[in-house]
């Protein structure tokens, strides 16, 4: 085994276990450190598939900034004395029947697909591209997807927002 | 050189446990994590076939739009949980049904 492949499936089962913990985890908050491990696992994918950029977006911005965010939700859809913070799980039994037929589909999709690979990209540094990229033909969806950020933070700031008097 | 359906499998397996979570969770910020374990795995397919196709970054430049959107997702549905939990002291999904007739 080369390693990359024992790097790959590391990072890979990592990955997929943690995403089970999130899942099926009894507590909120083990929920969500799992998910940590998740987001620095599948970052660890993409520095073997070559985004470097990518895995540092995918560590400052989910690990930095939604996972803190979803920490905050937890934290604040609790009474600050309820410490075991338990997240029922409801129609697990439907669920999981979906779940072994969604695996079950893709998986079967996946190893019968003869996939049309490429030359492929060698995994040079990504970032000095991306970003004329981003300066050049993608600009208009560039500045569109800043300008919805934008909108979605001022707009959820309004919603939480206790009105006066209220 | 590992195969791309090693990627595609780990992908498949991240997008079909964000699936169960979002079925099978009561609490709206559990139903989040799940959302975001589903645009991870669409993500990883992304960069994947950027990496193995036909050698141009596009792949990339696509997930950095979808992690865009999920910040703004996340920010917005965790304003509305929290407002739910204002009005209703429940973070729990199922206890939301005023509309339901």
């Amino acid at each position: 085994m080369t390693p990359e492949a024992a790097i790959f499936y590391l990072f890979a089962v990592l990955a997929v276990g943690s995403a089970a913990v999130v899942v099926l985890a009894r507590s909120l908050i083990y929920s969500a450190f799992a998910l940590l491990f998740t987001f620095f696992s599948v970052a660890g994918l993409y520095v073997i598939l070559g985004a470097d950029f990518l895995a540092a977006s995918q560590l400052l911005i989910y690990v930095g900034g939604i996972l803190v965010l979803l920490l905050f939700g937890v934290m604040l859809t609790h009474k600050i004395y309820e410490l075991d913070l338990r997240s029922e799980v409801t129609q697990f039994l439907p669920g999981a029947i979906i779940w072994v037929g969604i695996v079950a589909m893709l998986l079967a999709t996946i190893m019968r697909t003869r996939w049309k690979v490429g030359p492929g990209r060698a995994p040079l540094p990504t970032t000095t591209e991306i970003g004329l990229q981003f300066m050049g033909p993608w600009l208009l969806p560039f500045e569109a997807a800043s300008i919805l950020l934008l909108v979605a933070l001022i707009g959820a700031a309004m919603i939480v927002r206790r009105k006066p008097g209220a | 050189m590992i195969g791309i359906q090693h990627y595609l499998v780990v992908s498949a397996l991240l997008f079909s446990l964000g699936i169960l979570g979002v079925l099978t969770r009561r609490n709206a910020v559990n139903v989040l994590m799940g959302i975001e374990l589903i645009l991870n795995s669409a993500n990883l397919n992304l960069v994947a076939f950027s990496r193995y196709g036909a050698g141009n970054l596009q792949g990339q430049l696509f997930a950095v739009f979808v992690i865009v959107i999920a910040a703004a997702e996340v920010a917005v549905a965790l304003a509305i949980v929290l407002t739910l939990y204002r009005l209703r002291r429940t973070p729990n999904l199922d206890e939301a049904d005023v509309l339901k007739g």
